[in-house]
């Protein structure tokens, strides 16, 4: 429907570019700085840029909020979307899966890893309770889930998922600062590779920061963003080892 | 405002946690730490470092290695001092540049050594000492800004970046800033050295670190005429040594809880309860205000149906740190605001649980933290949940307000997300500072029910852990759902029975001062 379509932002009105920025500049507030901010505005593509805030943050700062309207468009049909193509199951019928078309149960490891130590994002997948009312992995009969913790060491996490003979290993990164998640991420595959078991696992990351997208370049199978269930994990897992015949019947 | 609490069941509560803290007070009357030798050394004026390699760390090391470490790391280096007519320092440099064994020496018979060992640390005495009484001076003239007391954290991982952000804070109106530690740092077994521009997450604690801030909002603080708190984490497997480069630094107040690193850091529950008592000791000496971490429980747990286990902690914590000679105006004793915010009437359980603690612990500042795990990345309803915290807090009296930042879950603060908090609450605190002076619970309503209902459990709870005991609860996953062994994390190879001649000259001297009064308690 919108192949080959050109939009623009909208505010009330279709194509008038409409956009709300808001930025600190590390200037004391005052008419250069206003001016700076406008400035700066109209170099992002913002057209008759109105800075309708200005205030100071101290220590010779001040936060800005500018309306503009964007010239820039973008044509629908140069886009490439890669979305992880999930057919959801629920937790009974994902058991079911596993125990009709594997056979026995998986082994699922996860970790925090790196210096991250948040494990909101993990936890919210593994964990028995789970989160918002979706049980976590380690409710499901049919998985083994061995939830490693946070600020694990990339090297022992392949250690441990050669012992426990994973068939999925789930990664997380919540905090990261400096993109110092992406090196960490891709060492992980790394490791993997010269252990020779890449191939024999499901690699999953999984975090606010990740998407499917950045998953597939570091190598990844799949990656699940901010408000993933355990159950479309899940389903992820087993389908995919049964497609690629893993450990299957 | 005020909520009907079975004051029967409270004092039970209390009187079950006395029991749980008393008995983890025998285990560590008898037992010390790598990290407590350390941080006597510390305390003596061992603060270089060779080759980064901290000289504390190079002493304990080796007295440990040659299972020598009994009698204390101060009887060794006193020995030194006594016999070569050294200095502390001068004694650590030797032994690190391996031109001094402490173990060849002639040795004094150690009773014999204490009065020396005494005298030893009165200069690292005197200068927490004199930090406390300074802390006093300046809090006199500068006056602190009106309760609760608005914390940021700053988290560059760079002092040098820190700074600037953190006087920006002050200036925008925070009273209290924590310089977030490096992710990681909890579980180095040393503190490293010197000014530090690289971390992730945060910046290294470190003594030139705390002493660069320090400087810092002192400058700032002068110029705002408002005196501007200092926090750092003293927890993980240096949590005394923390402790005693913020006591020598002038920190005002410090994040400690072995809890917190038990569950949350897998750190053995011995060596951490073992450390967290000096730490504690130290902390309480120094007029430092110490934060425990319950809020943490319910970043894993259901805020709503594991509340109570908040509560017990609480008392835990509060008997623990009287035990250490801490006041009730130093236990920050944390909670947080961490319940779905699409609940039905989840504010009104979110007040009902802040109220009874404000109520449980009257004379406790309280550490109230804002919303963490429903933070979606939706910055426009993330500044709400924000709102109704910052409400919550000025409605129930909260004493320490660890503000929301509405980029939650997306990175570490940016300066504009700070500024954006301290405006909120700000507005709120003030636009709404009496409304608990003129609003009453209504009896047998949904915040009273929810609150006797809470306290009940909480009651079940400390009895069940008396009946046990601390660590066997912990073995059971008693609290945030999390399960240690006794034997298990990182740690316990640290922790030493301590000889019949044992010494920590500070611990003893603290305990003695705390136990005649501090002056400003």
């Amino acid at each position: 429907m919108t192949e080959g379509k050109i939009i623009k932002a909208y505010g009330d009105a279709l194509d008038d570019g409409a956009v709300q920025v808001s930025f600190t500049l590390p200037l004391a507030a005052g008419p250069q700085a206003k001016a700076a901010a406008a400035s700066l505005a109209e170099s992002m593509g913002l057209d008759q840029a109105e800075v309708v805030h200005m205030a100071s943050q101290g220590a010779g700062f001040s936060f800005f909020v500018v309306y503009g309207h964007c010239h820039h468009q973008v044509d629908l049909s140069t886009l490439q979307v890669t979305e992880l193509e999930l057919e959801e199951m629920d937790f009974y019928e994902i058991n079911d899966y596993i125990r009709d078309n594997v056979g026995r149960k998986l082994n699922v490891v996860a970790a925090c890893t790196g210096t991250d130590a948040h494990t909101v994002g993990i936890d919210a997948i593994m964990n028995m309770k789970g989160y918002n009312g979706e049980y976590g992995l380690e409710r499901y009969p049919w998985i083994n889930a061995y939830n490693l913790g946070s600020q694990v060491d990339n090297t022992f996490l392949v250690a441990e998922a050669r012992r426990l003979q994973a068939d999925a290993i789930l990664v997380s990164q919540v905090v990261t600062q400096r993109d110092v998640h992406i090196p960490n991420l891709t060492r992980l595959v790394e490791l993997l590779e010269a252990e020779g078991i890449r191939n024999s696992v499901v690699l999953v990351a999984g975090g606010p920061r990740i998407s499917h997208q950045l998953a597939l370049e570091l190598g990844y199978d799949a990656g699940f963003g901010a408000g993933t269930t355990p159950r479309q994990v899940a389903s992820y897992i087993s389908r995919e080892m049964v497609a690629r015949k893993l450990g299957s019947l | 405002m005020k909520l009907q609490l079975d004051a029967v069941l409270v004092k039970e509560c209390r009187d079950a946690a006395r029991q749980i803290a008393d008995e983890v007070q025998v285990f560590i009357g008898s037992r010390s730490t790598e990290s407590v030798e350390r941080t006597v050394l510390r305390l003596l004026g061992v603060n270089d470092a060779l080759d980064d390699v901290p000289m504390a760390n190079i002493i304990v090391d080796s007295l440990a290695a040659r299972g020598e470490l009994g009698l204390g790391a101060a009887y060794w280096l006193g020995n030194a001092c006594k016999q070569l007519n050294l200095s502390p320092q001068m004694a650590a440099a030797k032994v690190a540049a391996g031109e001094l064994d402490l173990l060849a020496l002639p040795r004094i018979e150690p009773a014999g050594l204490r009065p020396f060992l005494q005298e030893l640390a009165q200069p690292g005495l005197q200068r927490i000492a004199d930090n406390r009484r300074q802390r006093q001076r300046l809090q006199l003239k500068l006056k602190m800004g009106p309760s609760p007391l608005l914390y940021v954290i700053v988290a560059t991982g760079d002092i040098m970046q820190d700074v600037p952000q953190a006087q920006a804070a002050a200036e925008q109106g925070a009273d209290i800033i924590a310089v977030i530690r490096t992710t990681g740092q909890s579980l180095l077994d040393y503190v490293p050295h010197g000014a530090t521009r690289e971390g992730f997450g945060g910046t290294y604690a470190t003594q030139e670190n705390f002493r660069i801030m320090r400087k810092a909002l002192d400058e700032t603080g002068e110029k705002l005429g408002r005196y501007i708190m200092l926090v750092n984490y003293c927890s993980g497997l240096c949590m005394p040594e923390i402790a005693a480069l913020g006591a020598l630094e002038r920190l005002d107040m410090m994040l400690n809880d072995a809890l917190y690193g038990i569950l949350f850091r897998d750190i053995n529950m011995q060596r951490t309860l073992i450390d967290q008592n000096f730490s504690r000791v130290i902390n309480a000496f120094a007029g430092i205000i110490i934060n425990s971490g319950e809020d943490n429980y319910l970043t894993t747990a259901d805020a709503v149906a594991e509340a109570h286990t908040v509560t017990a902690s609480q008392f835990i914590n509060e008997q623990l740190a009287l035990a250490a000679g801490l006041s009730p105006w130093q236990m920050g004793l944390g909670h947080a605001f961490e319940i779905n915010p699409d609940m039905e009437d989840g504010l009104l359980l979110e007040i009902a649980q802040a109220q009874m603690a404000r109520q449980l612990f009257p004379d406790a500042p309280l550490k109230y933290m804002p919303p963490t795990k429903h933070m979606t990345g939706d910055i426009f309803k993330g500044y709400l949940h924000n709102s109704l915290f910052n409400l919550t807090s000025v409605l129930t009296g909260q004493g320490i307000h660890l503000l929301g930042m509405l980029t939650e879950a997306i990175h570490t603060p940016f300066i504009q997300d700070r500024y954006l908090a301290i405006e909120n609450a700000r507005y709120i605190m003030n636009n709404a500072r009496h409304l608990r002076e003129e609003l009453e619970i209504v009896p047998d309503g949904r915040m009273q029910k929810r609150a006797s209902e809470v306290l009940a459990k909480a009651a079940d709870l400390l009895s069940q852990v008396a009946g046990i005991g601390l660590f066997t609860a912990l073995e059971r996953g008693m609290f945030a759902d999390v399960k240690r062994s006794r034997e298990g994390g990182k740690g316990l190879l640290g922790v030493f029975m301590q000889a019949a001649e044992y010494y920590n000259p500070f611990l003893d001297n603290m305990k003695a001062k705390l136990d005649r009064g501090m002056e400003n308690d």
